[in-house]
Parts: structure tokens; C-alpha cells; sequence
């Protein structure tokens, strides 16, 4: 009889192509290297310096959306890029990308995009696989039941030479999730609650799993938003075993197996599941069904709690100082504070089912006197789609802007940015001080919750607005 | 990268928990295309103040913290992003060592790769780390600890194969490459199956 595996062994043990020993890492093939401008351009000159070729192009996928403005081109054709640096780095991931022969989805391409929503997009991201990129966010590819994982640009030189990784085995951590989250809760509002249970450096030296009826039930795009912020836990990787949900997701998509070699597949990642008695090193179980609608309160995304319940009492200094730069008392609760700046966007929460329930709290509403509000499609894909069913002119005619796909004010380096002081509420993934701009304090919050705290001019539960249009409809 | 077998100085302490890289090295510095040129930004936004002064109130801006190569940082350091400039920001800023109770993964690997020892140890150990700013050390790669003024020794644990590459220098794109045989075999393997 064989050892019960979790589904993460299974996908490490198929990858190792030199096991782990004591004096040394595995090395450990990569499937899928995603690419953007910003954490590669040292990586190829190092290529350059040794005089080596991209090993596998082929398994090498290349987008700009870090340093992009996300205002569109001038009638010439020029972009209004924050500072002649970053027009550079991008114009050197497209020359890195044409000399080494890997395709890269830039400004003429139709599915350019925030790198963790097109991999998924266009199908190149499937189960089983291993997926890195220099970008700690490529957890969110766990979604599919990728072992998927961010790395710095000394190693992303590794797997553009050698398409090898040298990796101690991480430990496994189980996320079960009882029940269902009840109406109006989304899964940002779960995951925010999960950090806030397990720590912001809870996940360490972990791979999570997230796993239960509660997980079964979400969308392939709200296990994105789960996936996407397990590093938020400390944890480079989420993972969540395939399902027909996966499969149905997947098939069809233009870098998806076809035909017999689908069939052949799926056959394949269905066997891509913990087995029953498999061991994790640390387990914890959560009620879906206590969840709210969750937000942070503080300078990191442990620091979050349902937004109707009190802010908890600093525990230590560094806490107060967090509450101190937020401008928000212990004891009170986050709903009612006032709000300046609304992001909706990010490779969290950019895909069309975020933008649509952004859409239906503001449809017929307006944005707050004061209040800015961007929304920022995670690509030129759900933008286009966005756009078919009109979400566009919903975000526009309530006072919104409605922008070009991009990382935008997630992590402020294109010139979208708030003021010193400002508080943004946002569907982003870090809340750390100054993330999105010098001085500026962030909520994290979910699409709905920020459509509705951009309505109401401070942050405010999404339930009661879905509510009223029901009871209007 | 250089080998590093020891590293002698005075400490200097941050204690805040959770150091994220955007405290590190901000994003909007991360549009460069090179390694180097970073330090001058490394903790950007308490460093200055909003006339480009420096800020004195910023543990690292104070006289004794000059110099010092070993920082002992609250737990949780390096949180955060995988920008591998939050490393390369400190090295170019002076800080050869890192301290702490817990130091997030990438980051600890990322610093690992480019000769800035990232060291863990115990709680106690921390904590006594954090009381004694400016207390002189000497951190043994070799023999995995770190010796106090009075003799006494903190060990820490180091991934075998970390220290080995420390010690010597090692460079890990070309240990990977001396894998070239298995890695074609392991492809030739798996596209076979599919």
C-alpha cells in the first residue's frame, strides 16, 4: 500500500527531476515562467554575461502591466508612462523577449494583462503544474492545483537557463473551510478572515491547502482571490485540488490540452486530490458561515476584521503605531469611515465577476461627492468582456474611471497613486503603509464592499445595497 | 558571489515586526533595470523626511547605527513581495547580516542567493538581540553561531547547502547546470507520457 499524499507531494514528487538530500535542495522542473518588466531585466543580462539562451521559450510567458500607465495612448501612439525609467523597462522586457525568443503579450497584443489573470486566461495555467514568476502573487495559479509560487530575479535567471529551481520541500498546511458563506460574503472577505485567524506570518515555510465545502462551492475566480493572498499568510503557495468546476473553466481555452489529450488530461487531474489519511504538518478549521463582510484595519492583512465588529485593542506597540498611521480608534468599528480614494482592480479581485458586482452596487448610483474611484481590468480580455455587457459605461455614468488592464494603484509604480494621508479602500492585496503611495492608508476590502464605500462615501456593507436594488427590481 | 566565511560588527535594531519589502525598497523605486544604486532608497520612507532631510527619529539615521553591517529586525522581516531588490537595497546600504525571530521566505531566500546572511534564532535569543542595540558580534558561517563580547554563543540553524554556498561562493546557476543530463531526461520523460 502506498503513503496517502496531499495533493501538493503529488505535485512535488512529479517535478523533482533531482530528489531532495540532506547537503542539497531538489532540483525542481518548472512547467509554466511567467515574465514582466519589472523583476527580469537583471535576470537576462546575467543570460547575456554567460552567454546562454532561454532554455525552454516555449514554457515561458512574458506580459508588461507593473510599470504600465493605465491611461490610454495619445492619438501618436505615445503612452503616458509615470517617469522615463519605467518606459525603459518596458521597452527592455520587449527587446529581452524578441531576442530570446519568448512570446510576450504587449501593448498590440489582445490578451496583455496583469500576468496572474492572463496565465489563467489563456489556458496555460493547469493543474499539476509547477508555476513560477518574480512576482509573489503567482500563488494565485494554485487556484487550479498548480504548485505555484513567486521568486526573485536571481532565480528567475535560474529557471530562464536551466527551466530548474534548487528548493527545500515545504511543509503542508490544511485550510479546511466548513459550511457556506453566507449571502453577500465573497471570498476576499473569507480569505481576509483566514489571515486574520492564522497569522500574517502564519503560513511560513508552508504550502496551504485550502480545502472543505466552503472552497468546493467557490468559482475558479474566487479561488484566484483565495489562492492570491495565501502569501499573505506567509505562505508562498495556495493550493486547491481541480474539480469539475476547474475542468469546465478550463476547456476550451486557447493554451488548454485539445481533443484526445483533453480527455487524456482530465483524466489525469482528477487524480490530483489529497488522499484519504494524507498527513499535513499544521491543520486549522473555519465556519464560512461566520464570516462578514471583512476589512483591514491596520498595516498588514492580518490585521483585518468584520467591518460592523470593533477594531481590537493594539496588542504590542508596533500595532498601535499601525493603528496610530491609520487614523483609526480601537474599540469603533471600520464601517462609517470616511473613504477618498476607491480601487477596484489588481491580479486579486480584476476579473469579471469582480467587476460585475462593483457594477451592480453602483448600477444607478453615483460615487460620492470627494470620492475618486478607479476601476482597473485585470486584462484586455475581461475588459472586452466588461465592455459587452456594458460595465464600462455602469462605472462611468456613477462618476468612476474606467482604465486600461494593469497592476495600477496595487502597487503604485505606473503614477496611479494616492495622496499622503488619503484613505483608499481597496480590492488590492496589501495594506502595508505607503503601498499605494506615500502616506496613504489602505483598506483592503472586496469589489462589492468598495463599490459601496465609493456610494457611500465611507466604508459601508455591500448587503444592504444588494438589498435595495432587489427590492427596487 | 563572494564567499563569506564571518562577519564582525556592531549591531543596529529596527524592532518593529513585520518589516514588509515595501518598507524595504518602496515600488516606485523598482523601475531601474539594474542591481546596484539602491541603498540610497533602503527604507525610503522613514529614512527622510519630506525635504529629503534625514529623519533623526529613524533608528538607522542615529550616529551609533552608522557603520553597522549586522541589522536585528523584529519578527516577520522581509514580509511581502518577492522583489529581490529589497536585498540588494541593504547590501548596497551596508547591511551584510539580517537577525530575527522569523524572516518571511522569499525574502530569506532571495538574500541567501546574493551573500546576505538572513539567520534565524530563538525567541530568547531575539529578544536579547533587540535589548543590546550596537553590541559587537561575530557571526561563524561556518560553525553556525554567533559569539557575544562575553564569549558567550547564540547557534543557528543554516540549510547545509546554503552555508556550503556562502562559504565558497557558490554559484548556483552553475551547480543547476551540472544537472543538464537529468533535467534533458526528465523532459524527455514526461513529454513522452503526455
Amino acid at each position: 500500500m502506498t503513503t496517502p499524499r496531499t495533493l501538493f507531494e503529488k505535485v512535488w514528487d512529479a517535478h523533482q527531476v533531482v530528489a531532495e538530500k540532506p547537503d542539497a535542495p531538489a532540483v525542481l522542473y518548472i512547467d509554466l515562467h511567467l515574465v514582466h518588466e519589472v523583476t527580469s531585466p537583471q535576470a537576462f543580462d546575467e543570460l547575456r554575461r554567460r552567454e546562454l539562451p532561454v532554455r525552454r521559450p516555449d514554457r515561458t510567458l512574458a506580459t508588461l502591466d507593473h510599470s504600465t500607465p493605465t491611461l490610454p495612448a495619445a492619438a501618436d501612439g505615445t503612452r503616458p508612462y509615470t517617469t522615463a525609467q519605467a518606459e525603459a523597462q518596458v521597452h527592455t522586457l520587449e527587446n529581452n523577449c524578441a531576442a530570446f525568443g519568448i512570446e510576450l503579450h504587449g501593448w498590440d497584443s489582445d490578451a496583455r494583462g496583469i500576468v496572474h489573470v492572463i496565465g489563467p486566461e489563456l489556458g496555460a495555467t493547469q493543474p499539476g503544474m509547477t508555476i513560477v514568476c518574480g512576482d509573489s502573487h503567482t500563488s494565485t495559479h494554485g487556484a487550479f492545483g498548480a504548485l505555484a509560487f513567486g521568486i526573485g530575479t536571481t532565480e528567475v535567471g535560474h529557471v530562464l537557463a536551466t527551466q530548474c529551481l534548487l528548493q527545500r520541500k515545504p511543509k503542508t498546511f490544511a485550510i479546511h473551510v466548513d459550511h457556506a458563506l453566507p449571502a453577500g460574503v465573497s471570498a476576499k472577505d473569507l480569505v481576509l478572515h483566514v489571515i486574520a485567524t492564522i497569522g500574517v506570518g502564519g503560513g511560513t515555510g508552508h504550502v496551504l491547502e485550502f480545502r472543505g465545502p466552503a472552497i468546493e462551492a467557490l468559482s475558479m475566480e474566487e479561488r484566484m482571490t483565495v489562492c492570491n493572498m495565501a502569501i499573505e499568510a506567509g505562505a508562498r503557495a495556495g493550493m486547491i485540488a481541480p474539480d469539475d468546476t476547474t475542468f469546465a473553466w478550463l476547456k476550451g481555452r486557447p493554451r488548454a490540452p485539445q481533443g484526445d489529450a483533453w480527455d487524456r488530461a482530465v483524466a489525469h487531474w482528477k487524480t490530483l486530490k489529497s488522499d484519504d489519511g494524507a498527513r499535513y504538518d499544521r491543520e486549522v478549521r473555519i465556519d464560512a458561515s461566520t464570516v462578514r463582510p471583512t476589512v483591514t484595519y491596520g498595516t498588514h492583512p492580518g490585521m483585518a476584521a468584520a467591518m460592523d465588529a470593533p477594531v481590537p485593542a493594539a496588542a504590542n506597540a508596533q500595532e498601535s503605531r499601525a493603528l496610530d498611521y491609520m487614523q483609526v480608534t480601537a474599540g469603533k468599528a471600520m464601517a462609517g469611515t470616511p473613504v477618498d480614494v476607491v480601487f477596484v482592480g489588481s491580479c486579486t479581485n480584476s476579473r469579471l465577476p469582480d467587476l460585475r458586482a462593483a457594477a451592480e452596487v453602483l448600477r444607478g448610483r453615483s460615487v460620492a461627492e470627494g470620492v475618486r474611484m478607479l476601476v482597473v481590468p485585470g486584462s484586455e480580455s475581461v475588459r472586452r468582456a466588461a465592455e459587452a455587457e456594458g460595465l464600462h459605461e455602469v462605472f462611468t455614468a456613477a462618476g468612476a474611471e474606467w482604465r486600461v488592464p494593469g497592476c495600477s494603484m496595487c502597487i503604485a509604480m505606473n503614477g496611479d497613486l494616492a495622496q499622503p494621508g488619503q484613505l483608499v479602500v481597496s480590492t488590492s492585496n496589501r495594506n502595508f503603509e505607503g503601498r499605494q503611495g506615500k502616506g496613504a492608508r489602505t483598506v483592503l476590502a472586496s469589489p462589492a464592499t468598495a463599490a459601496a464605500s465609493a456610494v457611500a462615501g465611507c466604508i459601508a456593507d455591500p448587503r444592504s445595497f444588494f438589498q435595495t436594488s432587489e427590492a427596487a427590481a | 558571489m563572494k564567499p563569506l566565511t564571518q562577519l564582525r560588527s556592531r549591531t543596529a535594531v529596527l524592532a518593529h515586526t513585520n518589516i514588509d519589502t515595501d518598507r524595504i525598497i518602496p515600488a516606485r523605486f523598482l523601475t531601474t533595470t539594474e542591481r546596484t544604486g539602491l541603498g540610497e532608497h533602503a527604507f525610503e520612507d522613514w529614512r527622510y523626511r519630506a525635504d529629503g532631510s534625514d529623519n533623526p527619529d529613524f533608528e538607522l539615521n542615529r550616529p551609533e547605527a552608522r557603520g553597522c553591517q549586522i541589522l536585528v529586525a523584529g519578527r516577520n522581516f522581509g514580509c511581502g513581495s518577492s522583489r529581490e531588490h529589497a536585498p540588494w537595497a541593504l547590501l548596497d546600504f551596508g547591511i551584510q547580516a539580517v537577525l530575527s525571530s522569523e524572516i518571511a521566505d522569499i525574502f530569506r531566500s532571495n538574500a541567501l542567493k546574493n551573500g546576505l546572511l538572513a539567520v534565524v534564532v530563538s525567541e530568547a535569543e531575539h529578544r536579547w538581540l533587540l535589548d543590546h542595540p550596537g553590541v559587537e558580534l561575530r557571526i561563524d558561517v561556518a560553525g553556525g553561531f554567533i559569539e557575544l563580547p562575553d564569549d558567550g554563543r547564540f547557534a543557528f540553524e543554516l540549510d547545509g547547502f546554503a552555508r556550503h554556498c556562502l562559504l565558497h561562493g557558490v554559484d548556483q546557476l552553475g551547480f543547476i547546470r551540472q544537472h543538464a543530463a537529468e533535467i534533458e531526461a526528465f523532459e524527455q520523460r514526461v513529454e513522452q507520457a503526455a
